[in-house]
């Protein structure tokens, strides 16, 4: 039972952590987060979808077409539902990226279809045995991907020159401008690779899962949960904190029932806020004037 | 004077002259108005084949109707509103049919909520209010004194039973685990199987709930196993009993499934993969390869009026048809006997039906003031998905 638990908490975690790390990367550089992640997780699923199955197009290249449109879509977002709120000093962005969502939420169900569909593929079947429970390839290629996309991001962070632009726009964004570096596009950049990662998450679940517009809605939800119990400042801390409510959702549900699953895992997730209030991994930052 | 007399009278004839036609077209116009029938369906979001199933069916017997002269010498009209699976939205469509539109008998969709929705306001303004999908037990069995409410579709509570009668004769099912879909449906359904479990002394093996966004559902899946359940009761609808079905397939359980109509709606023959027929789930109509009478008719009839539909797999699934088309036709035989469409002698027009040879069945008496449901245990066909078809299962 335990190893059905953990394989399903794994892969179910990974998927958060890699929505949840699309929350942390616009936050630590603007500030603010995008509420449409989850459904750029959709869009993600629903190019690849078409691009694979629909259009016939090679993996790699509908794997390059999708990220790529998925990019653009966090572009668009920033520049036009972040933007403009945040040179008028507004909170606004909050509400509009959440309409945002909901507005391709509406328009991929009017172009796309009411029907949920199956992303059909030869690799999503393939598996081996662990302890008696059949674990398929896909499932272990999700949390590697987690793993490397935060190793990734801590690497970029400490030893290169986009770190330490990343890290200035953090610190003293007017500064920042004044030392020349282009604080706006580096929020843009940010939000591109935030829906690239809701992308990638896209891609990796469309084959386990149904393909449909509202797809992304709870996904969503759930990932800025774990940003928050993480420490939405925190790469390293947002990954592990998708892993242990992954886990825990799972554990829960075969030990005690799926009765008592987000009753017990959003107790838990409300208790370490209480505890660590700037999440498991956070820190509280410090203000010098 | 005279003239000015003349003059007036003349007027005066000219109104009376006018105002005799224009009552005498009035006349004419409401003898050959159109008797109208709503229908509150979901028409647009997820559910929205099913209220163009709906549509299909009562559009093939009202042209029937209308082109046998209609009812009551009227032609028959269906108007139409979209509840968008919203019982407020529902509510809000029905008292417009009723109040603005004026229909005669007002028909529902696939949404419990929603039809339960309408179910007080059809009981208080005496419109007969007519079921053809939605299978809640409460919708007809609502505890009204005055009950305006029919259904021609499968009930719940009835379906249950004939579930777990199937599981034991075909599987010899002793300990049976429940999956269900958390939401109302399910919920509605735990209680019927546990009413027909409770009634032969056997109890479960677990009752287990999950979201329609669960990808996976092997943690509920492995504590049935664990608890040695050996037949696996599902009511969910396509995407999540797909992932019921995925979810056994990685865990190499082989399990019987019988299952409430959910896989039904959709390309769940898609979506769950090879192991699809192995979901064994109840229909009251399926349309077959060899069909003869009344169902090769009636399918020929639907691809002449609908060319998009080319095979079977595009009626799928048929009992939204065959359920509206055999409604429909009861309904005006309600009508003819009521003689005018006032909604009390409608309803009680419904009781007066002898016989009917419909689509599903031939109905005999087939609704009484104690019984307004028309299909009974014995009207289920037990169907599986082969390819993208849904077929009776053989024995």
């Amino acid at each position: 039972m335990l190893t059905a638990a953990i394989v399903t908490g794994l892969g179910m975690g990974s998927m958060y952590a890699l929505l949840a790390l699309g929350f942390h990367i616009t936050y630590i550089v603007s500030n603010t987060v995008n509420f449409a992640q989850g459904s750029a997780m959709m869009v993600g699923a629903i190019l690849a979808y078409t691009f694979c199955i629909s259009w016939g197009l090679p993996y790699w290249l509908a794997l390059i077409a999708t990220l790529l449109l998925c990019a653009l879509y966090g572009l668009a977002i920033e520049r036009f539902l972040v933007r403009p709120f945040i040179q008028g000093r507004a909170q606004a962005w909050l509400m509009a990226t959440v309409a945002g969502g909901i507005l391709v939420d509406n328009l991929v169900l009017f172009t796309f279809g009411k029907e949920p569909r199956q992303f059909t593929s030869e690799f999503a079947n393939l598996g081996v045995s662990v302890f008696g429970s059949s674990i398929y390839y896909l499932q272990m290629i999700i949390p590697l991907v987690g793993v490397g996309v935060v190793i990734a991001l801590v690497l970029i962070s400490r030893y290169t020159r986009l770190g330490k632009v990343l890290q200035a726009c953090v610190q003293n964004p007017d500064s920042a401008q004044l030392m020349g570096i282009n604080v706006t596009r580096v929020v843009a950049v940010a939000f591109a690779i935030s829906t690239v990662f809701a992308g990638i998450a896209g891609i990796l679940i469309a084959p386990l899962f149904a393909v449909h517009a509202d797809m992304g809605t709870l996904f969503g939800l759930k990932a800025f949960a774990v940003a928050i119990l993480g420490g939405i400042t925190s790469a390293r801390g947002v990954f592990l904190a998708g892993i242990l409510f992954g886990l825990t959702e799972a554990i829960v549900t075969i030990y005690f029932g799926s009765a008592f699953t987000q009753i017990i895992t959003f107790s838990l997730v409300i208790l370490a806020l209480a505890i660590r209030p700037n999440g498991l991994f956070g820190h509280k930052e410090a203000v010098k004037v | 004077m005279f003239s000015k007399l003349l003059r007036k009278t003349g007027r005066s004839l000219k109104v009376a002259i006018l105002a005799g036609l224009i009552g005498s077209f009035s006349l004419a116009a409401s003898a050959e108005d159109p008797i109208k029938i709503g229908l509150v369906a979901a028409l647009s979001g997820q559910s929205a084949k099913s209220g163009e199933a709906i549509t299909r069916g009562l559009t093939i017997a009202i042209e029937e109707i209308n082109a046998n002269g209609g009812v009551l010498g009227r032609p028959l009209e269906l108007v139409r509103r979209d509840d968008e699976s919203n019982p407020s939205k529902g509510l809000l469509a029905a008292r417009e049919l009723i109040q603005r539109e004026q229909v005669a008998v007002l028909f529902g969709g696939l949404d419990t909520p929603v039809s339960l929705a309408i179910v007080p306001l059809a009981n208080q303004m005496q419109v007969p209010f007519m079921g053809v999908w939605a299978a809640g037990t409460p919708i007809t069995r609502n505890g009204a004194d005055d009950n305006y409410v029919f259904r021609v579709s499968a009930v719940d509570e009835i379906v249950d039973e004939a579930l777990v009668q199937y599981a034991i004769d075909n599987y010899d099912m002793n300990n049976p685990g429940m999956i269900l879909i958390n939401n109302p449906w399910g919920e509605s359904n735990e209680s019927g199987f546990t009413k027909a479990l409770d009634s032969r002394g056997m109890s479960t093996a677990g009752i287990e709930r999950f979201e329609s966004s669960d990808l996976d559902v092997v943690p509920q899946l492995t504590r049935l196993r664990e608890a040695g359940a050996d037949t696996l009761l599902m009511v969910a609808n396509v995407a999540p009993s797909a992932q019921v079905v995925k979810s056994l397939d990685r865990m190499d359980w082989d399990v019987p499934i019988v299952s409430h109509w959910g896989p039904a709606g959709g390309r769940f023959g898609e979506l769950a993969g090879p192991s699809a027929s192995n979901v064994h789930f109840i229909q009251t109509f399926t349309f077959t390869e060899d069909q003869a009478g009344k169902g090769a008719a009636i399918f020929e009839a639907l691809q002449q009026r609908y060319p998009a539909i080319e095979s079977l797999a595009d009626v799928t699934p048929a009992v939204g048809i065959a359920n509206a088309y055999d409604a429909l036709h009861l309904t005006a035989l309600a009508i003819e006997n009521a003689g005018s469409t006032d909604g009390t002698a409608i309803r009680d027009g419904f009781y007066t039906i002898d016989s009917y040879e419909g689509l599903i069945k031939t109905f005999e008496t087939p609704f009484t003031p104690d019984e307004h449901d028309a299909l009974g245990p014995n009207d289920y066909v037990f169907t599986h998905f082969v390819g993208d078809q849904i077929v009776p299962v053989e024995d």
